[in-house]
């Protein structure tokens, strides 16, 4: 088997396993799993919504992705993604309602800036806090999400509220800051789908995430701190600055999360707006093998059942859209336990090997 | 700041501190032995699921009255159990990543109560209400008793038998467990269903004890506040139990406060900052700033036994 192949093999059977235990459980609450599916993966084909609204679902999950990625590459787990993109969502709306009146060449840099920046702050944290005290990178994230949460809930409740919203939304960022939809440039293609030019930002991002960890110094610094920290070191690499560098790589990708949703979607801060994205970034690097182009197949993938569980909620008999959290966790726990598979192959083989 | 001590204050420390005990306890027993338990959560969900839906069906269907809730805890603990046997083999029998399973059984654990509700209840996540006399019991004394049997049981079982004897070698060096004879994968095996046990109890008195159903991820990180207590309590059980009392605590005083904590100077505290103390606490601690506190040294590594 050739590598590319191989590197293709495992996610697919994972996700067809995936889909095989699904369908059982889809059985088993009466409902026929052949409509359920045509209903979950057919949603996203219909033109312009279908492709549309799955692409726009599918840019956070690749920035997210990146980011779990970033931090698996220098061998560091990254759950932290979740915070990162709510602290980095609401710095990025305060620069947009604080700078409202700054034309757009100024304030979507400056935009820009603040997302990634406050992301790359957020993920350092945890890096620091690995590099100088030796801290478990998975609690101090897990535990940082909390705070971001908290933190940016106050700063949104008793800050930034419009008085007399009853919900928890900053205002609205200056014109200047947003960011172009398709539809500006698509003929046919509605300007209400929220598709925007952040998605093309992912995969710029994907591009230079490659370039950065295989073609630059620092890149190949933190895949040998990955793969083997002690030859790194002594090879006279400085692994903690290894892991801050990547941990705030990492953050700064999660962080990107905010241009799609504050300056291409919602134009304000919106308490609450992630729909796991941070977490999911953890299925689509695992799915997508830790690379790039994986990345994004995965992203896609996670994307089209995220939209067609909207349609599994109106249209089943039984079947809720948590479906698609179902499958996710059931495809994670497949790829994370891929030594399952060439168990299950090992017992198989004998059985040929009789026939034969 | 005089008033905040009442009676009622405690009396929902504790009952707010007691699933939280349950869940770190049993994370208690997993790490102990080697195995990290960032799955809680997801066992907490399962069992605060089954617990609501079985106590409903024992009420319901089999008329079993008083004795339902019962029913339903022994419902939840099977849940939790089940769960944790899945994240056992694939964390032992297949050496998967645990924190990476853990993630996949929490992801897995948000969608299962939704869908099943869906499909059994025909609503969007939630069990139906369950009548008030057909609870778990909730009198802080008898639950404080209860909670301080566990913690003693536990430390018992930890420090003076034979199997935590094992328990704890099998976490911290593994090889050497291995070479005097003691089974590695047994220990861990017994450490995370034990785990999936308490946590899966933890679960269904957040449904069946503290409430009255269960709602979409009810358990709003409580795993994760119990796993935090775990650490911050330096992975020992009374320790735990005091990390666990603090940080129900806080929530105590932040569902009390309704919004604002007033200082003694009249200043206010917004409640988010009160959220906060577990997690900020936590992180202070891990980092050594107060006293050390370190992980059993195996922690996460799978056991390959050398050939």
């Amino acid at each position: 088997m050739t590598k590319l192949a191989r590197e293709l093999l495992f996610p697919l059977i994972a996700v067809l396993a995936a889909f095989i235990v699904g369908g059982i459980l889809i059985l088993l609450v009466g409902d026929n799993p052949l409509d359920t599916y045509r209903l979950l993966l057919g949603a996203a084909l219909s033109w312009p919504d279908g492709i549309g609204y799955t692409l726009f679902q599918a840019t956070p999950l690749i920035f997210t992705g990146l980011a779990v990625l970033v931090g698996f590459r220098c061998g560091l787990f990254n759950i932290g993604a979740e915070g990162q993109l709510y602290i980095a969502a609401f710095a990025t709306a305060w620069v947009g309602i604080t700078f409202a009146g700054w034309s757009s060449w100024l304030l979507i840099p400056l935009c820009f800036a603040a997302a990634i920046l406050t992301g790359a702050f957020w993920g350092a944290i945890p890096g620091v806090l690995k590099a100088r005290f030796g801290s478990h990178e998975v609690i101090n994230t897990i535990m940082l999400n909390f705070i971001a949460v908290a933190l940016v809930s106050y700063f949104t409740q008793y800050h930034y509220k419009v008085p007399g919203d009853p919900i928890m939304e900053t205002a609205t960022i200056g014109p200047g800051a947003h960011i172009p939809r398709f539809g500006r440039f698509i003929p046919n293609f509605p300007e209400r789908i929220p598709l925007n030019v952040a998605f093309l930002l992912a995969l710029l991002c994907c591009l230079l995430v490659y370039l950065f960890l295989w073609r630059t110094k620092w890149g190949y610094e933190i895949r040998a701190t990955g793969s083997n920290p002690s030859a790194a070191e002594y090879g006279g690499i400085s692994i903690r600055k290894q892991i801050v560098l990547a941990m705030a790589v990492s953050g700064g990708l999660a962080g990107m999360v905010a241009i799609n949703e504050v300056l291409g979607y919602r134009y304000r801060y919106y308490d609450g707006f992630s729909d796991n994205y941070g977490f999911t970034g953890i299925a689509v690097a695992l799915l997508g093998r830790n690379h790039p182009v994986g990345v994004i197949l995965a992203a896609l993938l996670f994307a089209v059942l995220q939209h067609g569980g909207i349609y599994v909620d109106g249209f089943s008999e039984h079947v809720t859209k948590d479906i698609v959290q179902v499958l996710q966790g059931i495809i994670i726990l497949f790829v994370a336990a891929e030594s399952f598979f060439k168990w299950l192959v090992g017992r198989v083989r004998p059985v040929e090997r009789l026939r034969a | 700041m005089r008033d905040i001590f009442t009676f009622s204050l405690i009396a929902s420390t504790i009952r707010l501190a007691t699933p939280l005990v349950l869940a770190a306890l049993g994370g208690l027993f997993s790490e102990r032995s080697g195995v990290i338990n960032i799955a809680l959560e997801g066992k907490m969900l399962a069992g605060a699921f089954t617990a609501a839906a079985v106590t409903y069906a024992a009420d319901n269907e089999l008329h079993l009255g008083n004795a339902s809730p019962w029913v339903g805890l022994l419902g939840g603990i099977v849940a939790g159990l089940f769960i944790a046997v899945i994240y056992a083999v694939s964390c032992i029998k297949f050496k998967a990543d645990q924190v990476v399973s853990g993630a996949a059984i929490n992801i897995l654990m948000i969608g299962i109560p939704g869908f099943l509700s869906g499909a059994f209840f025909l609503s969007s996540g939630s069990t139906p209400q369950l009548p008030k006399d057909h609870l778990l019991p909730q009198s802080p004394v008898i639950i404080a008793i209860a909670v301080l049997a566990l913690v003693a049981l536990t430390w018992y079982v930890l420090y003076k038998t034979p199997f935590g004897l094992r328990l704890r070698a099998v976490g911290e060096k593994p090889e050497a467990a291995d070479a005097a004879g003691v089974s590695v994968s047994k220990m861990r095996y017994s450490g995370v269903l034990i785990a999936g046990i308490l946590a899966g109890a933890g679960g269904a008195y957040l449904s069946i004890g503290q409430s009255s159903l269960f709602t979409r991820n009810m358990t709003a990180g409580r795993g994760f506040i119990a796993l935090a207590a775990l650490i911050f309590g330096k992975w020992r059980p009374v320790q735990t139990l005091f990390a666990c009392l603090l940080f129900g605590f806080t929530e105590a005083v932040s569902i009390q406060m309704q919004g604002v904590f007033k200082l003694p100077s009249g200043e206010d505290i917004p409640v988010q900052f009160i959220q906060m103390v577990p997690y900020v606490l936590t992180i202070v601690v891990l980092a050594g700033f107060i006293g050390s506190s370190h992980p059993p040294r195996a922690l996460g590594v799978p056991y390959q036994k050398e050939k």
